[in-house]
């Protein structure tokens, strides 16, 4: 199998690798980089489980060849709390209860933190509308609302 | 009736300092941070990678299975077909009836019944190579004719699933309890129908998986999973294995979501284990996502109903006829325990004096059924509901007053329902207003009429439904006259250490952390118990090696029994605790209390040992104690199900089984787009009573997910199986799980009941909204769409089958016959 060189900087490491060219992101990740905070789903870029800023925008790890991320910056969760201190996304989660099983979490944060960059101050509408796109099999989405606004406001103030 | 056997009633009035707050969960840091080890994120040193082989066909003999270019593979260390796997293992443990005719291995072997079944596993260097290995492997067949639907399963002419049985009917049974014919023959009213629940599951958005590594030198097989349940079963999974218990180790991860469909999931950890075995080398094996739709162990019921329900003119239910044909899939590896379930509330909230209720059990070329959230109970609470709301149309009753008036009331608990099983306390009448208030009903009905007049469909759905609570194991066997193991043990344990400097650590023995939060009740629970901050209590989930007997979640049981083990454990290290004060404060234990996380003589709070200083002092000081005294301060507690009776001989009662029941009111306010057949919700209230709260937001949490998919069941998922048997939904592009755009605003309440047998009256709530939501919701649109006739007797009711509904009512009005 051809392997293809890349280089790409996650959570600010840069890496270089070879990968076959039919490598997936989101093993990469997890089996060459031990990022296991990003997790697998559906594995057809449905549910979102694998979510991953790439240079800032949410992109779907599971659907995407790690070679498409050459010369990309790569943001995953583990890159969210500085040492001992959650990031304000996450204390707001454990407040408010946005998890259960936490398998979805960390795609949860990384779409709301997008949507917070773009949108530090959105209406409840504008959380659901913004994480239906990821799916949360266990809390039935309000207290995940509420910990994005629970967020927005500790961020914001 | 065995009301004298029941358990003390308790004296509750204690003050709870942490028992009822919604504290944050001890849990969730290491999740925030990506740092959950599920099982997937585990690497052991050596670990090799497998993969399947799966059947694409539903029923199909297996002719020849070339695996050379496949085993040629560079990086592949072995290839194993399901004729060599019944070699190298027994079946697979199956609690069904006569196992032994519809035999379940890991892998098929000479005939493939569903489409996803393992036909060959692979063993690489990498889950890649692996894949591409099992595609190199050739398997020719030579088709059967499938069997699809459950009732044309019946028919005489229909091919054979299991060639030893002889039949597609793998059980068959009527029970009786009460006077049923005297019942219906008085009744004014007899409404019927029949009702059609279509097979959905669990689906977490983790899949079930296991690293096995099996130890020649040692003979001992370690399996990390995050299935591991039962634990006091798992000898059978050993002998899958062919080897002695004693040498297998279970070792629990966290899942990333059950919702049961990680009970007692024995598939997973058997393949890992043989192929570890085969290789001499860890191998992982994790399900990949059309593995786990298409190939898992816990498809959700699947039933027809023929329900008959014999009412009065004044609205009062007298009995009830149930007849249902379940379909199974091809293997039934819990027997009929979900029709167990069922009857352990046959009679909802309601005095409904009589019961027929008859299962056929059927086994079809499908993905075979197991456990999902309500595992079968929730599919009968639909069906009771959808006949009370036929009556209450029929004898034009407000749904709310039909059920008020035929309520038990709150002074007539313990309440023995005519199966035999007992209610242990409930106000549902309580419930029923909080949530007619909550919901502003009569505001409701107002914006209904307004909404009607505008030419909108808006409907209010109303249920009022039973969530038992707290299996026992009767259930599982009850259903024969002579049960091959008529076993009655479901214990719980725990251990509880309080290290030197009084610091706690809580061991739980069976199963891991599952969404739902043992570590944050079992460290309340601990904290009420030695007044200690819960985030300071230290939870370990052991392996089942040296396990304590455990059974695990299922049937919202975890709260209730690991409560009475810790209860029991307390007890005993209190006892201990209180010995060493007495030495210590040379004080006779009458003039001794617990207080405030100590021992301290009555009245004279000056005079105390904290648990810290007579930890201390076990721990480290023996020769300052007494000599019977033992260094240490650690108990265990087994705690068994706290209320079992044994059913009749005849059956005619089938004895206590689930004794802890709690109930819910369900509204959802929904607007049907009859262009579309979309069903849109505008509000949804839940109000819940499952006895003393341990953690309100914790059991909020299970209301919420547990009625989305609830709604998931009841508008949008479905495992579809075309009538060739194929599977059309094995990716979440076609099984369509609800997203925050199809979710409900929800407005929760809570009425706390308590019962009077279990620590501080808590009953068992985990199975949330999903006991309720898909009866609600199908009541909400049949209200929407009175104006017109229809009725969602199908679940799910997607949009497709409601504008078929719609489009045929208009027709039917457009043209009068």
């Amino acid at each position: 199998m051809n392997r293809v060189p890349i280089a790409v900087t996650v959570n600010g490491v840069r890496h270089e690798a070879e990968v076959e060219s039919r490598l997936l992101l989101v093993d990469f990740l997890r089996e060459e980089l031990d990022l296991v905070g990003v997790h697998i789903g559906c594995e057809h870029g449905v549910c979102g489980t694998c979510t991953v800023l790439m240079n800032g925008e949410s992109i779907r790890s599971c659907i995407t060849f790690a070679v498409q991320a050459d010369g990309a910056e790569l943001t995953t969760v583990e890159s969210l709390a500085q040492g001992e201190t959650l990031h304000p996304l996450q204390e707001a989660f454990w407040e408010k209860q946005g998890l259960q099983c936490g398998y979805c979490t960390p795609g949860m944060l990384l779409r709301s933190l997008e949507l917070l960059r773009e949108n530090p101050q959105p209406s409840a509408d504008e959380v659901r509308e913004a994480i239906s796109s990821n799916l949360c099999r266990c809390t039935g989405y309000q207290f995940i609302i509420d910990s994005v606004l629970e967020a927005a406001e500790q961020m914001g103030a | 009736m065995a009301t004298a056997h029941h358990p003390p009633t308790r004296d509750l009035s204690r003050e709870r300092k942490w028992v009822g707050k919604s504290i944050r969960r001890v849990e969730d840091p290491k999740f925030l941070r990506g740092r959950g080890n599920y099982i997937d994120d585990m690497r052991v040193p050596g670990m090799l990678h497998a993969a399947l082989v799966r059947s694409p066909y539903a029923h199909a003999r297996i002719l020849r299975i070339d695996v050379e270019a496949a085993r040629q593979l560079p990086g592949v260390f072995a290839v194993v077909t399901g004729a060599q796997a019944a070699e190298l293992t027994d079946p697979l443990p199956d609690f069904g009836p006569a196992a032994d005719k519809h035999v379940w291995r890991c892998l098929a072997v000479d005939k493939v019944r569903y489409v996803g079944e393992g036909v060959a596993a692979i063993v690489a260097e990498s889950r890649y190579v692996a894949e591409d290995a099992a595609d190199l492997v050739e398997v020719e067949y030579e088709q059967l004719a499938p069997v699809v639907d459950p009732e044309a399963a019946l028919a005489p002419d229909a091919a054979i699933i299991h060639e030893p049985l002889g039949t597609n009917l793998a059980y068959e049974r009527t029970f009786t309890f009460g006077e049923v014919d005297r019942d219906f023959a008085e009744a004014d009213l007899i409404v019927s129908d029949r009702l059609r629940w279509h097979r959905s599951g669990g689906q977490p958005l983790e899949t079930v998986g296991a690293i096995a590594t099996y130890e020649i030198g040692t003979g001992m097989m370690t399996i990390q999973t995050n299935s591991l349940s039962f634990t006091s079963y798992l000898f059978m999974l050993a002998g899958t294995l062919k080897i002695p218990p004693n040498r297998l180790d279970m070792q629990p991860h966290p899942a990333g979501g059950s919702f049961g469909t990680k009970l007692f999931a024995t598939k997973v950890s058997a393949i890992a284990g043989m192929l570890s075995k085969v290789v001499g080398r860890p191998v992982k094996y994790v399900e990949d996502r059309i593995d786990n739709i298409s190939n898992c162990d816990h498809h959700g019921s699947d039933r027809v109903y023929y329900a008959d329900l014999a009412v009065m003119r004044d609205g009062t239910l007298r009995s009830l006829r149930v007849h249902t044909i379940d379909d199974y899939g091809a293997y039934i590896q819990f027997g009929v325990g979900h029709h167990g379930n069922a009857l352990a509330q046959a009679t909802g909230p309601y005095h409904i004096g009589s019961l027929e209720y008859g299962v056929k059990a059927v086994l079809t070329n499908k993905c075979q059924q197991g456990a999902y959230r309500g595992f079968g109970s929730e599919v009968h609470n639909w069906m009771l509901e959808r006949m009370v709301d036929l009556a209450a149309r029929e004898l034009h009753m407000d749904p709310a007053e039909i059920r008020r008036a035929n309520f038990i009331r709150k002074d007539e608990f313990p309440y023995f329902i005519p199966t035999g099983n007992v209610y242990d306390s409930g106000d549902y009448e309580g419930v029923l207003d909080k949530a007619l208030a909550l919901a502003d009903y009569e505001g409701c009905r107002e914006m209904q009429r307004q909404a009607r007049e505008e030419g909108r469909y808006v409907g209010i759905g109303l249920v009022t439904c039973q969530e038992r609570s707290v299996f026992s194991a009767t259930e599982f066997w009850f259903w024969f006259d002579e049960p091959a193991a008529p076993v009655t043990s479901m214990p719980e344990s725990i251990t509880l250490r309080v290290g030197a400097l009084g610091d706690i650590t809580a061991t739980l023995y069976s199963c891991a952390f599952w969404g739902n939060s043992p570590e944050t009740m079992v460290a309340q629970l601990v904290a009420e118990e030695f007044d200690v901050e819960p985030h300071d209590v230290s939870v370990i989930y052991a392996g089942s090696r040296n396990g304590l007997p455990a059974t695990g979640p299922g049937g919202s049981r975890t709260t209730v029994m690991l409560a009475g083990a810790i209860e029991g454990a307390t007890e005993r290290i209190k006892e201990k605790a209180f010995k060493v004060a007495e030495h210590m404060l040379e004080a006779n234990v009458d003039d001794l209390e617990w207080r405030e996380g100590g021992v301290q003589v009555k009245g004279s709070p000056g005079t105390r040992k904290s648990l810290g200083d007579i930890a201390l002092q076990t721990h480290l000081f023996k020769h300052s104690l007494p000599e019977e005294i033992e260094s240490g301060l650690e108990a265990s507690k087994v705690y068994d199900h706290p209320y079992t009776t044994m059913p009749s001989a005849d059956r005619s009662d089938l004895g206590v089984f689930y004794p802890f029941v709690g109930h819910a009111c369900h509204i959802p306010i929904v607007e049907v787009d009859i262009e579309t057949g979309q069903v849109r919700f505008l509000k949804y209230v839940a109000v819940h009573d499952c006895g003393t709260l341990v953690n309100p937001r914790s059991l909020a949490g299970h209301i919420t997910g547990g009625v989305m998919q609830g709604i998931g069941t009841a508008l949008y998922e479905q495992f579809v199986y075309d009538e060739t048997g194929n599977l059309l939904t094995q990716s979440y592009l076609d099984y369509l799980i609800p997203t925050a755009m199809e979710a409900p605003e929800f407005v929760i309440g809570h009425q706390e009941t308590p019962s009077p047998w279990t620590p501080h009256g808590i009953k068992g709530g985990g199975e949330g909204g999903r006991m309720m939501a898909p009866a609600a919701v199908a009541a909400a649109i049949d209200d929407a769409l009175a104006p017109i006739g229809v009725r969602a007797r199908v679940l799910p009711a997607t949009p497709s089958r409601l504008l078929e509904l719609i489009n045929g009512a208009k027709q039917a009005t457009a043209e009068p016959a």
